[in-house]
């Protein structure tokens, strides 16, 4: 997920002696680094590094880039970057896309956020809508701490930022009667799924939650066999569902309603409306209504993931 | 587990006096079969109780801290009960009782969660004792199995730490095959209802199983 940093250089052209010592001693303390679990972070600097009840969360700074990492693997450190000379701008391909419930629905007046990050989308929210109020489910109080420390994540009083497990949330809201208009499901990175939240019992709670005309976006799998079982559970709770993919981003997004999606001509005049807002965040929104598909790509055949049958995780390593 | 029928006949209860020599290999089987459905089912419970509480460290404190008490006090059940003429029979009985507590358990646990969730919000508290709703009953039958085993194949007192340490063994095999099998196949393969009503019927079988060699033994005297 997202651009590799260019490896740091440490050489120097035609150093005294002692330069050439100091550029060993460098060489070798950036090779032990290199050889410690950190090594995911390889040519940036860690800024912070905590093992929480629940994952490695890892602040590492590469260029202007200040980057939250769930994992120390390579491949699956679900990032969520600031850029600090344009804070606004929203660094992620997956993070942008989201934005595109906004084309479904582009007044929602309460969110329910489930994963927190690095807090740049809730950011993104409260500036685009700042009538709106969010309420945001992370489950690691690490992850809240480490985005008020390092990513400035300072929310206004409209903002909720509630440590739970976002299913006992979920269950817990509607038995208080609590709906929404948008709800975004963010929760699927790092080295483990959650997965009692890819279940279709909790998409059809979400789905309760949701208020008439409500959205429910979420960031999930483009890869391996889950994405098959993802979208036969999407399609059975919520019919069909608008998704997205982008060659710049190894996510998928879902955008699915309870009702009848809205045809593209609305998606473009929604996308028109937002285009002038969205610019400083670095949205295409304009592309999105064309790129939005309800085509099946997906093997129909297989098992829809539910409470009894959630092997995410074992799903997640096997290839299409 | 070797126990063929030696005459030692002086220290036992009159229809142990020569025991069927399928006694030992059955006993030993049986106890592998608990300890294998012992972690079975707890490996479950942390995924019955994800969509309610979800499967955060306090839920596995929950489910653990339930299946070592439930443990501890069939083990100690067991041990007195096994002082009450042991037999293969009685020791089917365990099984026929565990297995009949299991299989309806896939069905209530759904609106007993549900029961404990709408009163308890605090979902270490609400794990905790929706675990103990669900896994206290079976559980605690599953613990007899250990001590009454012991006591079923210890002929001499000498013997008698070997013979609870092999079948400590065997048990704890079972548990470690229990869980492997569960957490890496049986979880991918089928529904988790359906692998608890699969661990129902085996101790069912089983249970039948040993009470029809009982009787075989003994008949053919």
């Amino acid at each position: 997920m997202g651009a590799d940093a260019p490896m740091v250089r440490k050489a120097t052209l035609g150093p005294p002696k002692s330069t050439v010592r100091w550029s060993l001693a460098t060489l070798v303390l950036l090779l032990i680094f290199a050889a410690s679990p950190a090594a995911g972070a390889w040519g940036a600097e860690v800024i912070h590094r905590e093992q929480s009840l629940y994952q490695t969360i890892l602040v590492v700074r590469r260029g202007d880039l200040l980057c939250l990492q769930f994992s120390t693997r390579q491949e699956r450190r679900n990032q969520s970057c600031r850029d600090e000379t344009d804070p606004n701008r929203l660094v992620f391909g997956y993070t942008r896309m989201m934005l595109a419930a906004l084309l479904l629905n582009p007044e929602p007046e309460r969110i329910f956020m489930a994963g927190l990050g690095g807090g740049s989308l809730v950011v993104a929210l409260t500036d685009l809508l700042p009538e709106a109020t969010i309420d945001v489910v992370e489950i690691d109080p690490a992850v809240v701490d480490v985005a008020r420390r390092f990513f400035e994540f300072d929310p206004g009083s409209r903002t909720r930022v509630i440590v739970r497990d976002a299913r006992v949330f979920a269950k817990r809201a509607l038995r208080e009667g609590a709906s929404y208009d948008l709800i975004l499901l963010d929760a699927y990175g790092g080295d483990y799924i959650p997965e009692h939240l890819m279940t279709a019992e909790f998409l059809e709670e979400v789905g309760e939650l949701l208020a008439p005309g409500g959205v429910v976006v979420a960031n999930t799998f483009a890869h391996s066999q889950l994405y098959d079982h993802e979208s036969v559970t999407y399609r059975r709770v919520f019919g069909p569902f608008y998704n997205l993919k982008r060659n710049d981003s190894d996510n998928r997004i879902v955008l699915a309603m309870n009702d009848s999606l809205p045809p593209k001509e609305l998606l473009t005049s929604n996308a028109n409306r937002w285009r002038g807002a969205m610019r400083p965040l670095g949205v295409p929104v304009a592309s999105y209504p064309r790129a939005l598909t309800t085509r099946i790509d997906w093997d129909r055949d297989k098992r829809a993931l539910t409470d009894q049958y959630s092997p995410a995780n074992l799903l997640r390593e096997r290839p299409r | 587990m070797n126990a063929p029928s030696h005459p030692d006949a002086a220290a036992r209860p009159a229809n142990e006096q020569s025991p069927s020599l399928a006694k030992a290999p059955t006993v030993t089987v049986l106890a592998f079969a608990g300890g294998f459905v012992i972690m079975s089912l707890e490996l479950l419970g942390g995924r019955m109780l994800a969509p309610w509480f979800g499967s955060s460290i306090y839920v596995w404190g929950s489910i653990i801290t339930v299946f070592m008490l439930a443990l501890a006090l069939g083990y100690l059940v067991g041990g007195r009960l096994s002082l009450h003429g042991p037999t293969l029979t009685r020791f089917a009985v365990i099984f026929l009782g565990a297995g009949c507590i299991l299989g309806p358990l896939a069905l209530a646990a759904e609106p007993i969660t549900t029961w404990v969730f709408d009163r308890i919000h605090d979902p270490r508290y609400g794990s905790l004792v929706a675990a103990l709703a669900l896994f206290v009953a079976p559980t605690v039958v599953l613990g007899m199995i250990s001590p009454y085993s012991v006591s079923l194949l210890v002929r001499v007192r000498e013997e008698s730490g070997k013979v609870a340490g092999t079948l400590y063994f065997v048990s704890t095999i079972g548990s470690a095959l229990g869980t492997l099998a569960t957490s890496f196949y049986f979880v991918l393969w089928f529904e988790v209802n359906n692998i608890i009503i699969t661990l129902s019927a085996t101790l069912l079988a089983l249970g039948v199983a040993a009470v029809a060699l009982d009787r075989m033994g003994m008949h053919g005297r």
